[in-house]
């Protein structure tokens, strides 16, 4: 591999046939003889190429910067890993595992220069070192001689620097250590954290050999922690040439480097340096002990600038091709370069960089910070067009960079311009705190549960979920307070409640729901996008960080932050529903999700988002930000449900154990193979690349498959998909902007997602590499066909930055320089929120194949899309209304009619009425066949609603043709879809609702209600100011427990106090309004009571203790207003026979003497007014004397009985008038 | 009549021990006279309830009902007319309803051949004419009429008070002109869960002091002083629902709350002592 970049740096090749030979490997005619030649011997190392770049820039990065961009440290064993997965199948890697990880970084050499003529086939050639040809001295020594507060802060910080110990005080001044790993992650690992640690990738450097071990697959997040990494960091300490220490198993790439060497000598003299400023002569720089400030670049003092510009050409040139794995990863390394701070402090003893082997690569590349900027600059100069792509703040942070502006003040320009160009970001408000799913009869009502257990147990467990979810938002921020052991008992005796297949369902679709009302926002609910809190940082703005700077270093713990590529992560509400399935831990509730989340991604990712046809009056700016936001909710929809999918599927496989190797993991691939997917995700990738809509498939998959295990890359089917998605990854070349092509942003879109996927651990490192030379199984062209969303400039910078939340890195990195704080300061958390929520379009309603449906669409084709929208819009709403309408009067009348029927039945046949099943299927023949009314009756309704609708929707000036033609259409559809649907089920509706009519009926049908007689209201003019029911049952109970004793002496009612009492009580009895059945029921029975202690005279009167009784006129009085109320007020039934129970008699049993007039009386009036029949109060009589009495009392009774029963039956009217000529029969009884 | 916490404690203290009596209320009226009537009322009641949850198993055992009974017997020997059962219940510190139903269950045991059903005594409590011993019919009778917190009663009067609120409240959102579905639509519907309203356009209510309104979905009445007891239980069985399934709403404590529990308003579950005057709806019409 050197080789190749060794011939660069000598101009033997030019760059574009160096990069048009890794890209394509077939030689193209473009190419010179000369260069083709040079390249087709080495045509076997072509594949390792990239990731020897890569692994040269990193490891030559972190030689240069002490705290530069963090050299991936080796991971132990990682040489291990090249023998490792032994006897693996054909996808085993042959080649070098690069890894795609992290830090990679390309080298290249060779400049712009015309194609070395050298023909010279060299198997190896390769001047050895590059050139080194700075000054001598260079800045290693300038740095050592500082070395020493440095090193100290780095001795600190325990990344094994040898350098003596400084002395306290420096500590707080410490220079920013990118070689501590916990501070500086290695690009694209993740820091340690809580959540546990992945470990970082690196490409591990190629060694030059014809046998390949099979690479073992890299470990997974949870194996070796990160903390261990540090201790194989060679730092700048290493010896090697190559300045990282290569693990041990690396002999050949030493061989290797022997044979550059010596080649290097026999070239040296043949490759003329072309004027390198070489500005500092070896001049140590001034010691700035204690100093916090940055090293400043100067562009005077780069060394060899050809070579830097010939490697940032090919390096460029790899990244624009797509020839890197991971495209935001190089930007962002570049960035680290662009704001590295110091020189490393290593004393490279054992290394002196020969003057005279320029082009070698043996010397260091960067060898002061003014190489390393200079770099950096000039990539990010061919990298303009993404970088102006990038966010308002980003490009602000980089058009302010003090060494942009001095390295290349043109770039400044332009990145200014974009800034100032780019739109202000819109920053939406944030959605409310979690919403519950809502209530919808239609799905949610006992219809839609197989029994009332199931329903109701339906009902506890969408309370408890939601119990569940709220303790959660309340604690899981606390300390201390783990899901499982807080509710995971809970949710599990919930799932255990969930027998009926159907409960399962319904709880999956509340439980998908949910989650797409809280989680679809990634800032939504309260948590933001990378689950961090909001930083300081970020709040004060990159302008005042500097401030902040002291403080900062103070504050231990520099802020987490996932990298710019972080492993998949359940941030912010996402956490409970990922814990919620762990700990409910249900096979069944597992597989019902998957189902549920595959029919709804299909759903969604079939969805026929409406296109974008620009439009030359310019009608459609609103139509698109509509359609654009509608794309934006389909996408982040699909995404969440494509990581919960890929989280459940993939769940039984995943363990922290590493993978299985050899025979175990050919066992446990045969077995696997035979399994289906879940979701037959790469039929679903084909269709979206052929129908053109990969930027809506692609980056739902990507979520998807971040969640595989370690053995799914392994599968053909996966392998395959793979496979896809990296020549998709290749062909999507964003300075290919053609017409037809994808859109940029599109682009970059999915070559974030898809740069994001390569560096998950479990995706295997060689996989990028390896597979890029096959042919394609699957012609992916890119050029976006009018059809096809790709076309569309469907993703703009927010939904860019929504779904790939790491690009935001950048800003954090160009931040935390400004701050010159050296943590890997949180920075920016940006908290993008769509507002839309739901609103997906339904599917257009399926016409019928014939000439008018082809005359439709025509009829669409030339008009703007909004129209066709209105009108599909149109006749969905009206359909679905249309069917509405006709339960609600064709279907409501048969019912009515279904009762008056049942009525009559009963009446015939007597109460019981017959069968209920038998008495429905009578009905339903007669009813029935009047359903055929309901398609002229829809129809005609759709006649009547549909043109208005579609007349106000559109816009005014619609021309009156397309206008009528549009409301016909409208009318055409919606009465297709009313009377599809009106054909297929109104016999069924009917049946059912008549069903229900009649249990109604013959539940209604006890003799309760039925005895209730009719309610009436109160008067029109009522205010219904009357006191209320509740009042009055408890001022009478008051009276009857004061009658009933025991009471205090001076206790007792006026009787002033009862008359205003039962005058209020009529009052409210008339006042129907606050009145319901049982309370009037009870003042019924309460007022029974009351007349009977009147009777019996119990009731205690205030006054002098001598008359503690009513007066019989005043006794009497009052039983006539109970009388009359009795009569006209109540409505329900008034118990009167208690009038005579042996209790209520009984109380005149006490009495001394015992006076029988008032009972006479109210007797007379009774069944004078009609209230009992004569017969009736006999018949209590009669059962009265059967009781035990005393025998005075039975006396006194029979007396009674007698007396009432020689009252004459005379007419109502009659007696009223002997009434008042002969008064008071009750008072001669009782003087008798 | 939104009371704090210290306030509801002080006037929970002085409830320890009363018996649910006419004469206690009258002294509770007394002592605290700056209280609304049914405000008080109703912490008794619920104070009341809370101890006899509390000691309600002590007086179902089978001594303790055998010893009652005995001392019924004893007492109704000597005079039938006293008030034997009354003053046994308030004796043992034990509802006078209650009491009631236990002796009249230990007396139909021993009086009838099948064991009393639940529906039977309950018939017999709401109509003692039924009981077939006069002697206890009045004991029953009178235990009946004193009690002011259980009962059949009791249950109508506090039946009628929610009933009343309900009605109340409607005739409010109809002045208001709030469109709604009441709990008997709802039902009808097939909802799971039904609060008293539903609204149909969601409205804000405003809260004084506060700068931003709360957006209310349903509202629930509820005629009780919100304690924490029962606002607990109401909160679990009925308040997350609703807001489970409708979203934030509203709840009316018309005899007031403590002001401590009103702590779920960013939450969606707003609480007042009455129906709130400051409420902006949705304007139909952009002007």
């Amino acid at each position: 591999m050197a080789a190749v970049l060794e011939s660069l740096l000598r101009e033997e090749v030019s760059v574009e046939a160096a990069v048009r030979w890794i890209a394509r490997s077939a030689q193209s005619s473009e190419d010179d003889p000369g260069e083709a030649a040079a390249l087709s011997s080495l045509q076997p190392l072509r594949k390792e190429f990239v990731p020897f770049l890569l692994n040269f820039l990193r490891e030559q990065s972190s030689r240069v910067l002490p705290q530069g961009p963090p050299t991936p440290a080796k991971a132990p064993g990682a040489s291990a890993a090249l023998s490792g997965r032994a006897g693996g199948p054909p996808r085993g890697s042959r080649g070098a595992r690069s890894q795609l990880f992290p830090p990679t970084e390309p080298p290249s050499t060779a400049a712009e220069a015309p194609p070395a003529r050298r023909g010279g086939r060299r198997r190896c050639p390769g001047p050895a070192r590059e050139r080194g040809g700075r000054g001598p001295g260079g800045p290693e020594e300038g740095v050592s001689g500082e070395s020493v507060p440095w090193a100290g802060g780095r001795r600190l910080r325990g990344s094994g620097s040898p350098s003596s110990p400084s002395s306290p005080s420096l500590a707080l001044s410490d220079p920013p250590n990118l070689s501590n790993l916990e501070e500086f992650p290695p690009v694209g690992s993740v820091p340690p954290g809580p959540a546990g640690t992945k470990p970082s990738r690196r490409i591990n450097p190629t060694p030059v050999s014809e046998e390949r071990s099979l690479s073992k697959p890299k470990t997974c997040f949870t194996s070796p922690p990160i903390s261990c990494v540090p201790s194989s960091q060679p730092s700048a300490l290493d010896t090697s040439p190559w300045g990282l220490g290569l693990p041990p198993g690396c002999r050949s790439l030493q061989e290797e480097r022997e044979m550059l060497r010596k080649e290097r000598s026999k070239l040296l003299l043949q490759s003329p340096i072309p004027t390198c400023p070489t500005p500092e002569s070896g001049l140590p720089l001034p010691s700035r002990t204690g100093s916090l400030t940055d090293e400043p670049a100067d562009p005077a003092r780069v060394s060899s600038r050809q070579r830097l510009e010939l490697v940032a050409l090919v390096y460029s040139s790899c990244i624009a091709e797509n020839l890197v794995p991971n495209l935001f990863l190089e930007l962002f390394f570049v960035l680290q370069l662009l704001t590295a701070r110091r020189m490393v402090t290593a004393k490279h003893s054992d290394h002196e960089p020969s003057p005279d082997a320029l082009d070698s690569l043996e010397n260091p590349l960067f060898q002061s910070i003014h190489d390393c900027v200079f770099f950096a600059v000039q990539v990010l100069e061919h990298q303009f067009q993404v970088l102006s792509h990038l966010d308002k703040g980003t490009l602000k942070l980089l058009a302010e960079n003090e060494r942009l502006l001095c390295f290349s003040p043109a770039l400044q320009g332009r990145l200014r311009a974009a800034y100032e160009g780019s739109v202000s970001k819109v920053s939406l408000e944030m959605p409310p705190s979690a919403q519950a799913v809502s209530f919808q009869p239609e799905t949610d009502n006992r219809a839609n549960f197989s029994s009332d257990r199931a329903f109701h147990t339906f009902k506890k467990q969408r309370d408890v979920f939601y119990e569940v979810l709220r303790e959660w938002e309340d604690r899981h921020e606390e300390p201390g307070w783990d899901f499982e052991k807080g509710l995971g008992s809970r949710i599990r005796a919930m799932m255990g409640q969930l027998s009926a297949a159907c409960n399962h369902s319904h709880f999956v679709r509340l439980f998908q729901k949910q989650l797409l009302q809280m989680c679809q926002h990634p800032g939504g609910a309260g948590a933001a996008v990378l689950g961090e809190a909001p930083d300081v940082l970020s709040m004060l703005g990159a302008d005042k960080l500097g401030r902040l700077r002291r403080l900062q270093e103070r504050l231990a713990a520099p802020q987490s932050s996932g990298g710019p590529c972080p492993p998949p992560t359940f941030p912010g509400c996402q956490g409970f529903f990922r814990d919620f399935i762990l700990s409910a831990s249900s096979f069944q509730f597992n597989q019902h999700l998957m189902d549920s989340l595959s029919l709804k991604i299909r759903e969604l990712n079939g969805l026929a988002l409406p296109q974008h046809e620009p439009s030359d009056d310019g009608e459609s700016d609103v139509d698109w930000q509509g359609e654009r936001r509608q794309f934006a909710v389909v996408l982040l929809s699909l995404r969440l449900l494509a990581k919960f999918l890929g989280f459940v599927a993939f769940l039984p496989y995943r363990g922290p154990e590493p993978p299985p190797i050899g025979e175990l993991q050919d066992s446990i691939l045969a077995l696997r193979s035979q399994v289906p997917p879940v979701l037959d995700v790469r039929a679903l990738l084909q269709q979206g690349l052929r129908a053109h809509r990969a930027v809506l498939t692609v980056p739902w998959l990507v979520e998807f498959l971040s969640f595989a295990d370690h053995v799914v890359p392994l599968l053909d089917y996966y392998r395959s998909i793979f496979t896809l998605l990296l020549h998709l990854h290749r062909s999507l070349v964003l300075s290919q902007e053609n017409e037809g092509e994808m859109c940029f942003l599109n682009k970059l879109l999915l070559l974030a997602v898809l740069g994001w996927l390569f560096q998950i651990p479990t995706v295997p490192e060689d996989l990028f590499f390896l597979e890029e030379g096959q042919s394609d199984p699957f012609e992916v062209d890119t050029v976006a066909s009018e059809h096809g969303l790709d076309g569309v400039p469907v993703v703009d910078q927010q939904l860019l930055y929504t779904c790939c939340p790491y690009i935001g890195e950048l800003r954090k990195l160009l931040a935390s320089w400004v701050s010159g704080s050296s943590g890997r300061s949180g920075g920016f958390v940006r908290k993008i929120t769509p507002t839309t929520t739901t609103g997906l379009g339904a599917q257009p309603p399926q016409t019928s194949q014939g000439l008018q449906a082809q005359l439709v669409q025509a009829f669409f084709h030339n008009q703007p899309p909004s129209l066709r929208r209105t009108v599909e819009f149109v006749a969905e709403r009206i359909g679905s209304n249309c069917v509405k309408h006709i339960k609600a009067t064709l279907v409501a009348d048969l019912v009515h009619q279904a009762e008056l029927l049942l009525q009559e039945q009963l009446v015939t046949q007597g109460q019981e009425g017959g069968d209920p099943a038998q008495l429905l299927e009578i009905l339903c023949s007669q009813l029935c066949p009047h359903g055929a009314q309901a398609l002229t009756q829809g129809r005609e309704f759709c006649q009547r609603k549909s043109p208005g609708a579609v007349r106000a929707l559109l816009p005014e000036e619609t021309p009156a043709a397309v206008l009528s033609s549009a409301e016909s259409i409208a009318v055409g559809l919606a009465t297709e879809k009313a009377c599809a649907w009106l054909s297929a089920n109104i016999t069924a509706l009917i049946r059912r609702e008549v069903k229900a009519a009649v249990s109604r009926t013959l539940r209604a049908q006890g003799p309760e209600p039925a005895a209730w007689g009719e309610q009436r209201g109160c008067s029109h003019a009522c205010e219904h100011h009357a006191p209320l029911p509740s009042h009055l049952i408890s001022e009478i109970k008051d009276v009857l427990s004061l009658a009933v004793g025991p009471r205090d002496p001076e206790e007792g009612v006026s009787p002033e106090h009862l008359e205003q009492l039962l005058g209020q009580l009529g009052q409210t009895l008339r006042c129907r309004q606050f009145l319901c059945p049982p309370a009037e029921q009870h003042l019924a029975k309460c007022s029974v009571e009351l007349a009977s202690l009147l009777v019996a005279d119990q009731i205690p009167v205030l006054g002098p203790p001598a008359q503690h009784r009513l007066e019989r006129g005043q006794a009497r009085r009052l039983l006539l207003m109970l009388l009359a109320l009795w009569k006209d007020d109540f409505q329900g039934p008034v118990p009167l026979q208690l009038l005579l129970s042996p209790r209520n008699v009984g109380l005149l049993a006490d009495t001394r003497p015992r006076e029988w007039d008032l009972l006479l009386f109210l007797l007379r009036e009774l069944v004078e007014k009609g209230l009992m029949g004569r017969l009736e109060i006999e018949a209590c009589l009669g059962s009265l004397r059967e009781a035990q009495w005393p025998g005075d009392f039975s006396e006194e009774l029979t007396t009674l009985f007698n007396l009432f029963l020689a009252e004459p039956h005379l007419p109502e009217t009659q007696l009223r008038v002997r009434e008042l000529v002969q008064p008071n029969r009750g008072a001669v009884l009782a003087q008798s | 009549m939104i009371l704090t916490k210290a306030q509801y404690d002080e006037i929970a203290q002085c409830l320890v021990s009363v018996p649910p009596t006419r004469q206690s209320l009258r002294k509770l009226k007394q002592r605290f006279p700056s209280q609304s009537q049914a405000t008080l009322l109703s912490i008794f009641s619920q104070e009341y309830q809370k101890h006899i949850k509390r000691t309600h198993a002590k007086h179902h055992t089978s001594e303790a009902i055998e010893s009652y009974y005995q001392r019924y017997l004893n007492g109704v020997v000597k005079n039938g007319a006293a008030p034997v059962l009354l003053e046994l219940a308030n004796e043992v510190d034990y509802a006078p309803s209650l009491m009631a139903r236990l002796i009249l269950e230990r007396f139909l045991q021993e009086h009838e051949e099948t064991p009393p059903s639940k529906s039977v005594i309950n018939s017999m409590l709401r109509d003692p004419s039924q009981i077939p011993d006069g002697v206890l019919a009045n004991q029953v009778y009178q235990c009946i009429v004193n009690d002011c917190c259980y009962g059949p009663l009791v249950d109508c009067i506090k039946h009628a008070i929610g009933h009343e609120h309900e009605v109340l409240l409607r005739d409010l959102l109809l002045e208001k002109k709030l469109s709604f579905l009441d709990e008997d639509q709802l039902r009808a519907k097939g909802y799971d869960k039904t609060p008293d309203f539903i609204l149909q356009v969601p409205v804000v209510m405003l809260c004084p002091l506060a700068v931003e309104g709360h957006i209310i979905h349903w509202i629930e009445s509820k005629a009780s002083f919100g304690d924490e007891c029962s606002h607990h239980a109401y909160l679990h069985d009925q308040f997350w629902s609703y807001w489970n399934r409708f979203g934030p709403g509203l709840v009316i404590y018309w005899y007031g709350f403590i002001q401590e529990l009103d702590c779920n308003r960013e939450r969606g579950i707003l609480l007042k002592a009455s129906f709130p005057t400051d409420i902006v709806t949705l304007c139909h019409s952009i002007v």
